[in-house]
């Protein structure tokens, strides 16, 4: 940062999605313009309108939406505590974790259906009567459970925040960690972003709303931020884990900085639930204030990790922004959309892009938006179509995470301390 | 830099009334202070329902109200409030840079479509998959889905109020309220910002909500007693609520003309694992930290024990090791008010703020003993919260 806040730098980091676990094997297949998107086998799917997503399967069957969110939380955080060289266990900072409000789910509310006296006539009451005293029940979701028992088996100090701004989750998990460093709170924190909840219920919910791709016959196709043609967002499922640090810190035990938490910024949208002003003016503002916090001009910024979730609203308000932010330079500065690979996860979106973006800056590779086969004329941006794109000198990232609610929040991802 | 923190503005709602005189009024009622409560509408759980309250005062658009669940009408009402008593609303240009945390919890659920599927479901001749699609794809209302999402109350308030600075929402039941008070303090005390909007609501009347915490044995079934008198059938009675706060940096304050109300000096949060006496020691660990702020002479504790269990057990150990070095006078609000879970934490500093502002103390909502007549004027009032699950938090409010 430009002012007299401690630099905060990034010491560790982990990445699940459903192209796999760990860094290694989520950037080769990245770079090789890899789809985690496939058929929804998790749950029937006859007569939904979407059918397909980004689930992780491959971890087995998990009872909850919250238990598949734990563990994929758990995963991310074990590479990035490892890589980060802390001892297992002892993590010596807060938990910030972005997490879907997951609820009772529906087999837990069948079960409790199915215990009162008269199966299938029950009333609201006799069926809040036969859940009480079921501890099984209660504990999975409740809010703060995941976060209490990620705190627990890492070793993570005080009370643990739980978050949700939406779709810009996992981001301001990285900012409110990077807040509390600067403060003086800690001279580490943790900040994960997970998200393993498509079920029946939130797949439904969102194409209610329209906001999801229809394109079943080909899902690995179906992702095609900025493209003409772009119907939707494909759910996912996965998870991010960044461990901060103090850069005097992080230089004072000898740890390997992976990359600096430059800038960010945050603007509240006023205009409506689901959609941005058409101005763009709180995702511009949060743009100016991520470049202006950490000392920088537009000019500095090579690379834009986009929010680009491929719904037709979304694409074209956040390249109005840009070309708001960078004016004639728009057009030529690359950014790209890691949802057209790995889909939109949700709650994780905004850590697991964060890891991206860092190594992005580490391999000086930028990851393409594949299922680029049309240009949108209303988006004239470069948008590395379809294959990766080697690059040199490459100093910082702008990563873009947006959600409803007027959620918009702007992070800024650097090679070396400003 | 370390500056001090000004609650400016202080928005209350609840089944008492609304506003900072309903609060006061009920709450000191010679005649002794008496909850408002319904235990027919969710019998056997009693529950301390909204006050009549006419929400186009706050969110003027009828469009705005239909896209919100009561839960979200309640909290954006209270926000309001508190801005306007900050003398912030309307005004864009602190509006831009006035931060918010919000302390939710799970949005409103269609309870008849839940029963209704459930019951279908439970009956077994249906195969759950594509039924389950069939019912939901057709039940299921969109607007809903956005009054569900535990976000859009702030989003709501963004809308509605106006505020655009920044938007964080916490979730994790009570710890979520005490740990967005303390990281706006802290965001102030440390010269992030300068102005910040905190704090939550709850609804009562929700048998979503009844289902989770009976689930866990925390919800009040039978008669309503005050909350250190449910030894034998413990439990929470939920309490519809709206509580936020405007916290300002006290220059700031001055320099737009805004008075203080009441000081926040400082709020801490941990979280025990809740084995024997940890969850007690873990307060008392954090209280130690409040030593330089504070004077000699009575502590006015307004109490977040809520009567379930064992949070209320801890909390009473908490404060017996307390009473053995301070003279403290305990007010359990919970008594009076209810339970709002996400929301009492706020709730209580409000209730510290606005006695310490009137320069008086509550009587004792609770004739057990364990609840005594203050001796002397209280000063200084230390605000708990003893999470059903997890978390233990403290916060110190005195007067400016």
């Amino acid at each position: 940062m430009s002012s007299t806040w401690p630099t905060i730098v990034v010491t560790g980091m982990g990445i699940v999605t459903s192209l796999g676990i760990g860094q290694e094997t989520n950037w080769r297949r990245l770079i090789a313009g890899e789809s985690g998107i496939k058929p929804i086998t998790r749950f029937p799917t006859a007569g939904l309108r979407t059918t397909i997503a980004g689930t992780i399967d491959y971890l087995g069957s998990h009872r909850h939406a919250a238990h598949l969110t734990e563990e994929l939380a758990r995963i991310a955080a074990e590479e990035a505590i490892g890589q980060s060289g802390i001892s297992e266990g002892n993590f010596p900072g807060p938990l910030f974790l972005a997490v879907p409000p997951v609820e009772m789910d529906w087999t837990t509310r069948m079960d409790v259906a199915r215990r009162v006296k008269h199966p299938g006539t029950a009333s609201t009451e006799e069926m809040v009567e036969a859940a009480t005293g079921h501890a099984d029940e209660y504990e999975p979701f409740l809010f703060g459970t995941i976060a209490q028992n990620l705190t627990e088996r890492f070793g993570a100090q005080g009370s643990p925040i739980s978050l949700s701004t939406a779709c810009a989750s996992g981001a301001t998990a990285i900012q409110l960690a990077a807040e509390a460093l600067q403060r003086g709170e800690a001279d580490m924190a943790l900040a994960i972003g997970s998200d393993g909840s498509v079920t029946e219920e939130s797949l439904i919910r969102f194409s209610l709303l329209s906001a999801l791709s229809t394109r079943n016959d080909r899902p690995q196709e179906a992702a095609r931020p900025f493209a003409k043609g772009r119907d939707g967002f494909i759910m996912a499922e996965g998870a991010g884990a960044l461990v901060l640090e103090t850069l005097d810190h992080a230089r004072a035990r000898g740890a390997t900085i992976l990359g600096v938490i430059s800038g960010f910024g945050e603007r509240a949208d006023t205009f409506h639930r689901t959609r941005s002003n058409p101005d763009g003016a709180a995702i511009i503002a949060a743009m100016h204030a991520s470049i202006s916090s950490a000392g920088l001009t537009p000019d500095d910024i090579g690379y834009i990790n986009a929010h680009g979730t491929s719904t037709p609203e979304n694409d074209k308000m956040e390249c109005l922004g840009l070309t708001a932010v960078f004016g004639a330079r728009a057009g030529s500065l690359p950014i790209s959309s890691n949802k057209s690979m790995i889909g939109h996860t949700l709650s994780a979106a905004g850590a697991i892009e964060a890891v991206i973006s860092l190594l992005t800056l580490q391999n000086q590779i930028l990851p393409p938006t594949i299922n680029y086969a049309e240009s949108d004329p209303a988006i004239p941006l470069d948008v590395v179509p379809n294959v990766a794109r080697p690059v040199t000198g490459l100093k910082h990232v702008m990563s873009n995470s947006f959600g409803f609610g007027g959620q918009n929040v702007s992070l800024l991802l650097s090679r070396e301390p400003v | 830099m370390k500056r001090d923190v000004w609650i400016t503005g202080i928005g209350m709602l609840s089944s008492l009334g609304e506003g900072t005189t309903d609060h006061w009024n009920r709450l000191t009622d010679p005649a002794g202070p008496r909850p408002t409560l319904d235990e027919q509408g969710f019998a056997p759980h009693p529950i301390h329902p909204l006050t009549a309250v006419n929400f186009d005062l706050q969110i003027p658009k009828k469009g705005d109200q239909r896209q919100m669940e009561p839960w979200q009408r309640i909290g954006t009402y209270a926000a309001g409030m508190a801005l306007s008593s900050a003398g912030v609303t309307g005004n864009a240009e602190l509006l831009g840079r006035t931060h918010m945390i919000v302390a939710a919890g799970g949005g409103e659920r269609d309870i008849a479509v839940d029963t209704a599927i459930a019951n279908a479901l439970a009956t077994g001749n249906t195969e759950p998959g594509p039924f389950l699609n069939e019912r939901l794809g057709a039940d299921l209302r969109p607007t809903l889905f956005l009054a569900q999402l535990s976000n859009l109350l702030a989003g709501s308030i963004s809308i509605v109020h106006g505020v655009r600075g920044s938007s964080r929402t916490f979730m994790g039941e009570e710890s979520s309220g005490a740990d967005a008070i303390r990281t706006a303090a802290a965001r102030l005390a440390s010269g992030q910002i300068d102005l910040a909007l905190v704090g939550g609501s709850a609804n009562a009347a929700r048998s979503d909500m009844m289902m989770l915490y009976g689930a866990g044995n925390q919800i009040l079934t039978g008669a309503h007693k005050p909350v250190w008198q449910r030894g034998e059938s413990p439990g929470f009675a939920l309490g519809s609520l709206g509580a936020f706060l405007v916290l300002e940096d006290p220059d700031h304050a001055k320099g737009r003309g805004a008075a203080g109300q009441a000081r926040l000096v400082t709020a801490t949060s941990g979280m025990s694992r809740r084995g024997a006496g940890e969850a007690a020691a873990e307060a008392m660990r954090q209280f130690e930290t409040f030593a330089p702020y504070l004077a000699t002479g009575p502590i006015g504790v307004i109490s977040g024990a809520s009567g379930a269990e064992p949070a209320t057990s801890a909390e009473r150990e908490f404060l017996d090791l307390l009473a053995a070095k301070h003279d403290i006078y305990v007010r359990a609000t919970g008594s009076m008010i209810g339970h709002a879970v996400e929301a009492q934490f706020v709730a209580n500093i409000a209730l510290a703020a606005i006695a310490s502002a009137r320069g008086g103390f509550y009587p004792p909502f609770d004739a057990s003993g364990i609840e005594r007549p203050a001796s002397a004027p209280i000063t200084q009032f230390l605000v708990t919260g003893f999470g059903q699950r997890r978390g233990e938090a403290l916060a110190l409010v005195t007067g400016l």
